[in-house]
């Protein structure tokens, strides 16, 4: 996984609230045993006109302004629905590194962490007065510094946001989850020990 | 010494917290893991990549339900070659790893947040973990249950833990009495209309009070499905003596003796009189009227003698202008009565609402009626297991001479993974769990959620809207099968 540590990048502003997993990675997109190939899919219901491809022109994502954007700025709630992980592996692929927004969905912030996306909730003023900036000015870019925990604006102001310490020390470090809990294998077996007595029912034995 | 007091969910987590250590995220046993072959191949392609094994495989139960065909269950009819690949994947990566497996022609198949209750994989007081947001289903039984992503899917084969920062805890209290017609599904939906579709976000709520007190499991099962649409992280209900007789044997619980002890620890596991939650709701039911979705989110429904609501009303710019466009994608318009909203399709079936006891409930308002000409209706059980008890009861007889279409079990419509969607621009009353919004006019899903097509006095069908060209497009998949399969699973025996 690649480390994320500071990013400087173009915005682009999706102003809806409730974006669900399904509208980041329509359905009929996710046939597919590949972690890959899912960039096309990012937003397809709303950044295609047709089956074909053609590009909706009113669709953030194709107009010229947030060409190359690596931010993405949205409202409340994002990522709800399903736990479908080809959510941030689209939106990455895309070329989002980072999702700012009032308040995510759990499993989908959970996942985005497991893909090297950062994603950060700032508190609703905030995101008002994001929206009102990036709106306003062609080729806004935002600055995110993970190791002191702020998002900068171009006119110099300062938001500052909160992470677990644990995710973002993984985050930086692009670390392995699996190889830090396989750490603790013995400690593992030890407690599976302990609950065969206490509940053997848990564990079933087939030959 | 005296214990302090603790909620169903802390007695669950400290019984299998493996290491807690302040700074690290708690490494959280899990005891059942489930899978199907939707979420699942990039996990076991990342063990293979990393040289992993698979640490429990005897905790791993998989089946196939997202792309399995309803009509028949037939190989050939699977709707195209990424769905033959993924049920092949499923079969392989369950065979290489030695994994539990229900396949096509297994009589345990079915929807994996149907058959972990129905065969005692599922238990009280267990942590159980899917690759499906609705895996908070089997919280019913008194399990702390959620979904998860794939690259979690691939630690939990790895390691039968996750890493998890511990949840904080709501109490919602649902009191009253359902009157006759309503449901489980319709509490939920009503507290998803009064509290929106985040109110859950970062918790893990527990259904206490009387309410959920009187559902049947199955009923529990309903409302703890639906806690993920209110963004919950899991839903619960604590174990009594109907979740103990529920369990009471069923094909993989324990039986006998061993039965009699788990039940006294499983009745232990009820939230102490003392212990707090860090916030409580209290919902009260006794005038609940069946509620139906008009929008493209859980949140956004009404009763079903209510009208379509007007986004001038609402609250603030960001939902009204969400109305607005849940509105156009509906093609609805404001002041419009519910029960004059007609659908194209009905659909019975999804993790939701395909038991056993919602096919009974189903039969009942169908009994003696026709569904109405220009309506394709179908109802897909839960389970093969469901289905066969269904037919054994003559349910599926009243469906049939209703004019229903009696499916083989999966998922179906729900996710429409498996060829069962709807017609561009259709609507459709569905018993299932999201009504989110499907592609506009083009593989254009326009779900209105629950029950108002028991309230329409005619009910109808038309023939399966799928079938030109059907026979061809199922001739060209098997074969794509039939090469995969020989090319990634040389002599397997599974179907």
């Amino acid at each position: 996984m690649e480390p994320f540590i500071t990013l400087e990048a173009i915005v682009a502003p999706l102003d809806r609230e409730n974006v669900n997993t399904d509208d980041i990675t329509p359905v009929r997109y996710l046939k597919s045993i590949r972690r890959t190939g899912f960039g096309p899919a990012l937003f397809a219901n709303w950044r295609y006109l047709d089956n074909q491809g053609t590009p909706n022109p009113d669709f953030l994502l194709n107009q010229p302004r947030y060409q190359g954007a690596q931010i993405l700025l949205s409202r409340a709630n994002f990522g709800a629905g399903s736990s479908r992980e080809h959510a941030p592996w689209a939106l990455l692929e895309y070329g989002f590194r980072c999702i700012i927004a009032p308040s995510f969905a759990d499993i989908f912030y959970n996942n985005c962490f497991n893909n090297g996306i950062l994603p950060l909730t700032l508190e609703n003023s905030e995101v008002d007065a994001l929206f009102n900036e990036v709106q306003a000015t062609e080729g806004y870019r935002l600055k995110v510094d993970l190791p002191s925990q702020t998002v900068s604006t171009p006119s110099g102001r300062n938001f500052v946001f909160h992470l677990d310490t644990f995710k973002k020390e993984s985050l930086l470090k692009g670390l392995d989850n699996i190889g830090w809990t396989l750490q603790y294998a013995d400690a593992i077996a030890r407690y599976e020990d302990r609950r065969r007595q206490e509940t053997p029912w848990v564990f079933i034995n087939r030959s | 010494m005296a214990m302090e007091p603790k909620t169903l969910f802390d007695k669950i987590w400290d019984a299998h917290a493996v290491r807690e250590e302040s700074g690290a995220p708690t490494i959280l046993y899990i005891d059942r893991h489930l899978a199907y072959e939707a979420t699942s191949p990039q996990a076991f392609e990342g063990l293979r990549l990393a040289g992993r094994s698979v640490r429990q495989p005897n905790a791993t139960f998989t089946t196939l339900d997202h792309n399995v065909p309803t009509r028949t269950r037939r190989v050939e009819d699977i709707v195209d070659q990424s769905s033959a690949q993924m049920i092949a994947t499923m079969e392989r990566n369950a065979e290489q790893y030695k994994l539990n497996f229900f396949g096509f022609s297994d009589p345990r198949q079915g929807i994996v947040h149907v058959i972990g209750p129905e065969l005692g994989i599922t238990l009280p007081g267990m942590t159980v973990v899917c690759g499906d947001s609705h895996t908070s289903t089997h919280g019913a039984l008194g399990a702390f249950a959620m979904g998860i992503g794939t690259s979690e899917v691939e630690h939990v084969l790895a390691t039968q833990c996750l890493l998890q920062k511990r949840p904080r805890t709501m109490e919602v209290r649902i009191e009253g009495t359902l009157p006759p017609g309503v449901y489980a599904k319709d509490v939920a939906l009503a507290f998803m209309a009064k509290y929106g579709t985040a109110i859950g976000t970062g918790y893990v709520i527990e259904f206490t009070g009387s309410v959920p007190r009187a559902l049947s499991l199955e009923g529990r099962m309903t409302l703890c499905n639906l806690s993920i649409e209110a963004g919950a992280r899991a839903g619960m209900v604590a174990p009594d003596e109907r979740t103990i007789e529920y369990v009471r044997g069923r094909p993989f619980a324990p039986q006998g003796e061993e039965f009699e002890r788990a039940a006294q620890y499983w009745l232990l596991l009820r939230t102490d009189p003392g212990a707090s939650y860090d916030k409580s709701i209290e919902l009260r039911v006794d005038n609940l009227a069946p509620q139906v979705t008009w929008g493209t989110n859980p949140g956004l429904g009404t009763d079903v003698t209510g009208v379509v609501p007007d986004p001038a009303q609402a609250g603030d710019t960001n939902t009204r202008k969400a109305w607005e466009r849940a509105l156009a994608y509906m093609d609805l318009k404001p002041g419009t009565k519910i029960t004059d909203i007609h659908p194209d399709t009905v659909f019975i079936g999804s993790c939701t609402n395909s038991r056993i006891e919602d096919l009974r409930e189903a039969a009942r308002y169908a009994k003696g009626r026709k569904v109405a000409p220009g309506v394709m209706a179908i109802i897909v059980p839960g389970s093969t297991t469901v289905k066969r008890q269904a037919e054994e009861e003559g349910l599926s007889d009243i469906f049939r001479e209703a004019g229903f279409e009696w499916r083989h079990s999966g998922c179906s419509m729900c996710l429409a993974m498996n060829g069962d969607q709807l017609a561009p621009g259709e609507r459709c009353a569905s018993t299932s769990n999201r009504n989110f919004e499907g592609g506009k006019a083009r593989v254009a899903a326009r779900i209105w959620l629950a029950r108002q097509w028991q309230r329409q006095p005619r009910l109808r069908v038309i023939s399966w809207i799928f079938a030109p060209g059907r026979s061809v497009i199922s001739l060209r998949y098997q074969r794509c099968y039939k090469l995969f399969k020989e090319a990634v699973c040389p002599g397997s025996n599974y179907l």
